[in-house]
């Protein structure tokens, strides 16, 4: 997973500079609009800074403690716009390296008679022909019509094994920036310039097309309108003040009112959206939208495919079966020396295998014999070990093989590998010259970890159905091998989407991921569709999320990824709304001590004096943002448990800590400003 | 103390006693098909008959608030023009005079809002006829305005489609089958330990003194039971539930306590039973018990203590503070009235606010602002669920899941409903009060200036908002600038939360539940309960808090 080793430190020097510049851009009133919260804060922030110009005006005595006010809430608006910016930042930071992939190249163009004309990358449209031959850069997104590549996308997924390419089927979709490192395709561009792939991924996670979603929406109104109850309190404040005979001064009640109203998770709300987003793509998938990440937060349902998703598919070697006459040991010969140089996940796990088994061996010994890879044409590999062709491959093709050098096929070669086949196995057959020697059972392999997971999955509340097109006895011995809930068998594409409208006519939000053209209209039915990079256009257009690994079982990693994104929003909004009490408690009796001399007895924590306990409260409200940015940025520890252990877990620290936490730390800020004032 | 304690204890347990019981009954009168049917439809279908009501297809959110809006509204026109010529009709004995305009407004807005904020003197304000036609009628029909809201919301969370009942069904079944039996038997209960019921208007008695004296009685016990029942308030007497004659007994204190009590803590057991999980109901009744129980308290410690000046002055203060209070409730039991009737909304009084210790004045004043620790018949319960889905919505987000009550997505246009509500209450409220704070109109009502005059203009407006009705009787309120504010903050907290809320049932009706896993935060546990308390504490009481502390708090602190 490329995501752990590029994962940036949360304060990267260049993008903290960055951040604190634009936090300062950020102060234009226009932008601020768009965060009602901090933009009463600027308001109030201008209002005391006509005061500190127009002392005469406003009868302002004291004009220290005015800057000093000035300053605190100039900095709290700052450090909520650094948050903003820092998020972003690390966003376009993110951006900028997939930009770099997206050079402009020059495109063999085939036109109507079928020539090759040299253009220019951006001049390719929609429908546009073009030719790629090894060592070029495909110039855009498009559909292989022709030929076979194997195509380096190391830009875009950091996965540096090339992955073959051919027209038609699954993997015939190829996307622009990335390399054609032998033979060459035919493409026909599917994007217009500037709506290719690559554009689209750039614009998200530059978050230049971030929309809010329903669940952040839900959550501003809540913000606004406590930010309006506050107003109305602070306003009306003052003629019940003047009733008994204390005048508030216009400072004072700026002040009550900033820190009174969410400004904490108002100023971190923008942020935690962006970090959100940037978490998925740290773990290489691609949201197109915030709305399909909340989603995932409240999946209840996932359809996974078993082959490529639970097993390996069917590629792992789990025995060597002799056919007409041979030993084992044979047939592990035969089979090693076929693989020795095949790097295929298959030929690995023969090797593997085979060390099992006991058998050693050196490799070296074989360094200069010819390897012979697989091709479409002959669906065998292998290797001419002095001249003797070492092979396996399908039971057919090596059939076909061996009766081409004259050998014949044994005569339990057929019950064999049906029987094999019948088991949900796979059967490749081993030929030593012209002779078959045996068989290697490859079977379906459940993944190291599944289990655990699914069991996690359990934990959040979440069903998994598992879609194969095995017969059920096989299908039901891999369902309860990995521990997934449901199954279903001898499945077609259209049984999915069956699944998936039943799971969501019973009110499930449901997830899936798939690959193949089949998988679009499900991918497209399903609440999250996660797709795979190596997948086919259709489905990473249908899909609302693509994961660059091609890496099915990611989708837990995105569920959590939402869960967290909800609960990092929750957590600071209690804390947020927490904080409120202890901030009555220093500011009220310190705003009325003057008038009312017995307030002091509520002032319960025995702050230094009036001014130090309203400044207190007002640098605490500041502080507390740039603080809790890692946790923003982070985002809160998700581990899967109930929701009534997470939900207590949760209210304890942010409820409760949002109700002492400030009691601490404004008596400290208290303490240290005594030392001055 | 013991006595205090096992005396509270045992009413509690009997509104337990009578609130599940009839929380059941409740569900079963709106929701269920069965055998009271046979009992009361026939009696319903006359009524509907007589009205002209020929459809009872289930309703729109739409076309429910529509009809509730319009039955209001009418019954509001006719009650207007009713004391607005009051002298010519019949049955004016007493030859009472046509109501002043601003007067007739506050006083019909008053009874239809549930408030019974009595700005005019029960005795010589009101004919005879407009006693029975216009305050009785009212009584019924605003309790029952607010319990169709509930049973529309309980419906809208228990099913699933566009509809959430038919409000002419459930407004006369709220009348039929809930108001009208109970009010019997409270009647009945009432007269039975000394409350007069008859038609004689006046009768003249000899004192002990050898003097005559003459006696205002009426059919008082039948008032008496639908003005506690239906959380109303506005008492026969000027002087409330502390006329001897409104309640004569520390028994009739008791059954007055729990009439007003039983439905508010009754609906809780019946959105209970309609959910099909009765531990959602215990949850949010234990909740706001032990808000209630907390009031509880504060209130009665403080009048125990007494004024710290009577103790200065020479007397002795051991008796705590004795002031308004009448002798046969004594402290405890008058505490208990004071706490439930300003939970419950109801505003009759058997003390008088006024002369509450200021932190004991400051627990009535507190139930009102929070307006949802059992609250008024149905929109008390509907006050609930808002904190309710506010506390969900919270909690929601705090386990990773768009936030869901009872599998129901909160989404953005429930939450600007909910927001509505929520901030109206503490505008009506805050904002008035400040206008009368800073004016002549305003301040030259107030009796006591200084900090107690804040909360005299306070708790008048907190009492329209919450739809209480009862006063710091020390304002002089009878002028048309508190006639008219008032009846506006009244006529606003009634309505707008009502219609607000009939929007959230109408959106959440229609919504696809979500099924139940065990990542779904439960709203049915003891976690819950305590989430639901911290909202209530923090979201309801923030924003009162400056003001209580100019008021009540300013005020104790400076007499101690």
């Amino acid at each position: 997973m490329r995501g752990n080793d590029n994962r940036q430190s949360l304060f990267q020097p260049e993008l903290v500079r960055q951040a604190a510049i634009e936090s300062v851009k950020k102060l234009n009133p226009l932008v601020m609009m768009r965060n009602p919260v901090m933009f009463v804060v600027e308001i109030g922030t201008l209002i005391v800074l006509l005061m500190l110009l127009f002392p005469r005006f406003f009868r302002i005595e004291d004009w220290k403690y005015e800057l000093a006010v000035f300053v605190i809430l100039l900095l709290t608006i700052l450090f909520a716009n650094f948050a903003e910016a820092l998020a972003e930042g690390r966003g376009k930071a993110q951006a900028e390296s997939l930009k770099k992939t997206k050079a402009d190249t020059i495109a063999k163009r085939i036109s109507a008679k079928g020539e090759i004309e040299l253009v220019a990358s951006t001049q390719l449209r929609k429908g546009d022909i073009v030719l790629v031959e090894a060592g070029d850069l495909i110039p855009g997104d498009g559909e292989i019509i022709e030929g076979l590549a194997s195509i380096d996308e190391s830009a875009i997924t950091g996965e540096s094994a090339p992955v073959i390419k051919e027209a038609g089927g699954d993997f015939s979709s190829v996307t622009g920036g990335t390399k054609v490192v032998s033979d060459w395709i035919k493409v026909k561009i599917t994007a217009d310039p500037g709506e290719s792939f690559l554009d689209k991924m750039i614009s998200l996670v530059e978050g230049a097309t971030r929309q809010k979603t329903p669940n952040e929406l839900a959550l501003n109104i809540l913000l606004v309108t406590l930010t309006l109850i506050f107003l109305i309190v602070v306003v009306t404040l003052v003629p019940i003040a003047r009733y008994v005979g204390i005048h508030l001064s216009i400072t004072t009640l700026i002040i009550l009112l900033v820190c009174l109203i969410p400004t904490t998770i108002g100023g971190l709300l923008s942020a935690i959206g962006i970090a959100g987003m940037n978490r998925l793509t740290q773990f290489n998938v691609l949201a197109m939208s915030g709305k399909a990440v909340e989603a995932a937060g409240d999946v209840t349902t996932i359809v996974l495919d078993k082959t490529g998703t639970i097993t390996f598919g069917n590629r792992m070697a789990a025995q060597f079966i002799p056919v007409g006459g041979t030993t084992e040991e044979q047939v592990r010969e035969a089979a090693v020396l076929s693989s020795i140089k095949d790097e295929t996940p298959e030929g690995r796990s023969v090797l593997e295998l085979a060390k099992q088994q006991g058998w050693k061996a050196d490799v070296a010994e074989y360094e200069h014999e010819e390897f012979v890879p697989f091709t479409a044409e002959t669906r065998m590999s292998g290797m001419n070990v002095q001249g003797i062709p070492y092979r396996k491959g399908a039971v057919d093709a090596i059939s076909r093989h061996v009766k081409q050098l004259g050998g014949r096929i044994p005569s339990d070669l057929k019950e064999k590998s049906e029987q094999i086949a019948k088991q949900g196995g796979t059967p490749l057959a081993v030929s030593v010259g012209a002779d078959i020697v045996g068989i290697i059972y490859l079977k379906d392999t459940v993944k190291p970890g599944m289990r655990q997971r699914f069991d996690e999955l359990r934990k959040m509340g979440i069903k998994t159905i598992m879609c194969t097109g095995d017969n059920p006895l096989t299908a039901a011995t891999i369902a309860n091998e990995a521990g997934v809930d449901e199954f279903i068998a001898e499945s077609k594409p259209e049984d999915k989407i069956r699944v998936i409208r039943e799971e969501q006519a019973k009110g499930n939000l449901v997830a899936m991921t798939g690959d193949g053209t089949n998988d679009a209209p499900a991918l497209a039915q399903a609440d999250v569709g996660l797709a795979m990079n190596s997948g086919t256009m259709a489905a990473k257009e249908a899909a609302n999320m693509i994961d660059l690994d091609s890496d099915p079982t990611k989708i837990i990693e995105v569920i959590s990824i939402g869960k967290q994104l909800l609960m990092t929003r929750g957590a600071l909004t209690t804390f947020s709304i927490a904080n409120d009490i202890a901030k009555y408690f220093a500011i009220l009796p310190a705003v009325f001590v003057a008038s009312i001399p017995q307030m002091k007895s509520i002032d319960i924590l025995h702050l230094h004096s009036p001014a130090s306990a309203i400044l207190s409260a007002l640098i605490f409200n500041a502080v507390i943002i740039p603080l809790l940015i890692p946790l923003a940025m982070r985002g809160v520890r998700y581990q899967p448990m109930s929701s009534e252990k997470l939900l207590r877990r949760n209210m304890l620290i942010y409820g409760g800590g949002g109700v002492i936490a400030p009691f601490i730390g404004i008596k400290v800020i208290d303490l240290a400003l005594g030392l001055f004032m | 103390m013991w006595h205090v304690f096992s005396q509270y204890t045992l009413i509690f347990l009997l509104l337990i006693v009578i609130a599940v019981p009839l929380g059941k009954y409740l569900y079963v009168a709106f929701f269920e098909k069965g055998k009271i049917d046979r009992f009361f439809s026939p009696i319903e279908a006359v009524i509907y008959r007589l009205s002209g009501i020929r459809s009872l297809e289930e309703m729109t959110w739409k076309s429910y608030c529509t009809a509730l809006l319009i039955v209001n509204a009418a019954l509001l026109g006719i009650s207007y023009g009713l004391l607005r010529i009051q002298h010519y009709l019949p049955l004016n004995g007493a030859k009472v005079e046509n109501m002043e305009p601003t007067l007739t407004f506050n006083t019909v807005v008053s009874f239809m809002t549930n408030t019974n904020l009595q700005h005019y003197s029960g005795e010589s304000g009101l004919s005879i006829l407009s006693q029975m036609l216009f305050v009785t009628m009212m009584m019924f029909t605003s309790a029952a305005t607010g319990l169709t809201v509930a049973t529309a919301l309980i419906r809208a969370l228990s099913k699933k489609g566009k509809t959430i009942g038919n409000f002419y069904q459930d407004f006369v079944r709220a009348n039929v089958r809930v108001l009208l039996p109970l009010s019997v038997i409270v009647t009945i209960l009432l007269v039975a330990f000394g409350v007069p019921q008859t038609f004689l208007a006046r009768m003249a008695v000899s004192t002990l003194e050898g003097g005559t004296q003459t006696l205002a009685l009426g059919p008082v016990a039948s008032l008496e039971s639908i003005k506690h029942l239906g959380t109303n308030g506005g008492g026969f007497f000027g002087a409330n539930s502390s006329h001897p004659f409104e309640n004569p007994h520390p028994f009739t204190n008791v059954i007055e306590m729990l009439s007003m009590w039983c439905i508010p803590a009754a609906l809780p057991f019946t959105y209970g039973h309609a959910v099909k999980n009765r531990k959602q109901g215990w949850v949010l009744f234990a909740t706001m018990f032990v808000l209630f129980v907390m009031m509880l308290g504060v209130v009665y410690n403080a009048e125990q203590s007494g004024n710290p000046l009577v103790g200065k002055s020479g007397f002795a203060a051991d008796q705590g503070n004795m002031e308004g209070k009448e002798v046969r409730f004594g402290i405890p039991l008058s505490s208990l009235f004071t706490a439930i009737t300003t939970a419950a909304t109801t505003g009759s009084v058997n003390n008088m606010h006024d002369s509450l210790t200021p932190i004991g004045g400051l627990v009535p004043l507190a139930l009102m602002m929070l307006n949802n620790v059992f609250g008024g018949d149905g929109v008390g319960f509907v006050n609930i669920m808002m904190y309710a889905m506010i506390a969900v919505f919270l909690s929601g987000l705090m386990v990773g899941r768009t936030p869901e009550f009872l599998g129901r997505k909160i989404e953005p246009k429930e939450m600007k409903l909910i927001v509505i509500a929520l901030l109206l209450h503490p505008l009506i409220i805050l904002a008035p009060s400040a206008i009368a704070l800073m004016t002549h109109m305003g301040t030259e009502a107030i009796s006591n200036p200084g900090f107690h005059g804040i909360s005299q203009v306070v708790y008048e407006y907190t009492s329209s908002a919450a739809n209480n009705g009862s006063g710091f009787e020390g304002l002089k309120d009878n002028t048309a600038f508190w006639n008219i504010s008032t009846g506006v903050v009244m006529l606003l907290g009634r309505y707008v939360s009502i219609i607000a809320m009939l929007a959230v049932a109408g959106s959440l009706v229609g919504k696809q539940p979500v099924p139940e896993t065990i990542g779904t935060f439960r709203t049915d546990t003891a976690t819950f309960g305590v989430i639901l308390f911290g909202t209530v504490f923090i979201i309801g009481a923030l924003t009162f808090f400056p003001v209580l502390i100019l008021g009540p708090v300013a005020e104790y602190l400076t007499i101690r």
